[in-house]
């Protein structure tokens, strides 16, 4: 019998509470409890990236959390990235530059590339691509998903800016 | 690759971690960050009974200014360290070097503790701690100790740590007018590094005094490399004699002439980042 335990937490902005096995991962309990599909099941070892969730406001692998370590924890998937409009012109850069084809690797791409959004900070391209390195996708090259960041974190940028 | 079943414990503080710790020995690890743990576990490289997390205790966490160091709690996580002004101050050689840690997401939840405690032999916080002189607080039901990095790490994943103890704190003596370099070769940003250097040091009249250079990824732990070192004090900081110190040996990465060679430009890019001068 697996060991389990009582646990609470905040998530997409909903209180909820469950008993878990100790060793399910925050990405099974999210799927399979939850039915938050958003948080992929890649590579199940921390290298992919397609599980990337927000906990307590930061981006963290879901396969290497374990769901009773996020007891009292916040925890945002791309389904309430989606709900709230928070990242709705980093989607729509997305789509606007085809960033995605299989779209496996898009809701992990998108929580990791709203972190960086959120410094509000000027960045490269290659200081794109190296906050992006912990994120796989093995269909576009990466140029288009770039290309997408780029240009939302251009837009953000110039909007506060004080108006001449 | 789900986890095995395990038993979770979840103490409060330190004191209960260590005699929990004391009573399940081999059979417990502790759950820092678990950005290593957690994939060894679903690899089933291994698969403890108990799991004693140390999520939950509270001063095992912050960064604070002591007399004569810089005192860092086992579970405080890379991107505090990243952000912090008092590491960035006090200790820049892990500012520096904290960038090349994994990914974003991963130094949102990992511990200098649980690297520290690992010793992975490619990791940079074993090295920056080598090369900084740090101190090492391993807390069990009898009492703390502190020891020299030098005599922590002694081989591939072997460190002085017993069992029944818990890596609490690392201290880092100030050295305020101490110079830093850093640099790793990898193959993708992020990855475990090929060679990599961890260096401090002071310059003056563009000369360096008081080297100390940590290598990692050349050998089973990280090493000064002491005769290297002596040798770029007179100048020659291209790494000439840094076959005196490291060893390493042909394995996947590559035949051993070429891991030396990497380990070479690791070193002297450490040096001339060191010395403030552009990385050729």
């Amino acid at each position: 019998m697996d060991d389990v335990f009582d646990i609470t937490l905040t998530v997409n902005g909903r209180r909820v509470s469950r008993r878990v096995p100790v060793r399910q991962h925050l990405t099974d309990f999210l799927r399979e409890e939850l039915g938050l599909t958003s948080c992929h099941v890649g590579c199940e070892h921390g290298v992919c990236g397609a599980c990337t969730v927000r906990v307590d406001g930061a981006a963290t692998r879901g396969c290497l959390t374990l769901a009773v370590q996020a007891d009292g924890a916040v925890v945002e998937t791309l389904e309430g990235l989606s709900e709230s409009g928070e990242i709705v012109d980093l989607q729509a850069a997305f789509v606007d530059r085809n960033a995605l084809q299989c779209g496996y690797c898009t809701p992990g791409m998108l929580i990791t590339a709203a972190e960086m959004l959120d410094a509000k900070q000027p960045m490269s391209r290659a200081d794109i691509r190296t906050f992006l390195s912990g994120n796989y996708c093995r269909c576009t090259g990466y140029q288009a998903i770039v290309d997408a960041v780029e240009t939302t974190l251009t837009a953000r940028l110039a909007e506060q800016e004080p108006s001449a | 690759m789900k986890f095995p079943a395990f038993k979770y414990l979840r103490p409060s503080s330190v004191a209960e971690a260590a005699a929990q710790l004391a009573e399940h020995g081999d059979d417990a690890r502790l759950l820092a960050g678990g950005q290593t743990l957690m994939p060894v576990l679903a690899m089933r490289l291994a698969e403890p009974e108990v799991l004693i997390d140390l999520g939950r205790i509270e001063n095992l966490r912050g960064i604070a200014l002591e007399d004569d160091a810089l005192r860092l709690g086992a579970m405080t996580r890379y991107v505090d360290l990243e952000r912090s002004a008092l590491v960035a101050e006090h200790a820049p050689l892990i500012t520096r070097a904290l960038p090349y840690v994994a990914h974003v997401a991963i130094r949102n939840r990992g511990t200098i503790g649980g690297s520290v405690a690992l010793a992975d032999p490619a990791a940079e916080m074993p090295a920056c701690m080598l090369a900084l002189g740090a101190e090492i607080e391993l807390t069990s039901t009898e009492g703390n100790r502190w020891i020299a990095a030098e005599d922590y790490f002694l081989g591939l994943y072997e460190t002085a740590r017993e069992d029944t103890e818990i890596l609490t704190a690392i201290r880092i003596p100030l050295a305020p007018e101490r110079r830093v370099g850093f640099y790793e070769v990898a193959r993708r940003h992020g990855d475990y590094a090929l060679a990599g250097a961890a260096a401090v040091g002071d310059v003056e009249d563009g000369r360096i005094q008081g080297l100390r250079v940590a290598m990692f990824g050349c050998d089973d732990l990280p090493v000064l490399a002491k005769t290297a070192a002596k040798a770029a004090e007179t100048g020659v900081l291209d790494g000439a004699w840094l076959e005196a110190d490291v060893s390493p040996t042909s394995n996947i990465n590559g035949e051993a002439h070429i891991r030396l060679a990497q380990a070479r430009v690791a070193f002297r890019r450490a040096v001339t980042d060191l010395l403030g001068v552009s990385n050729g």
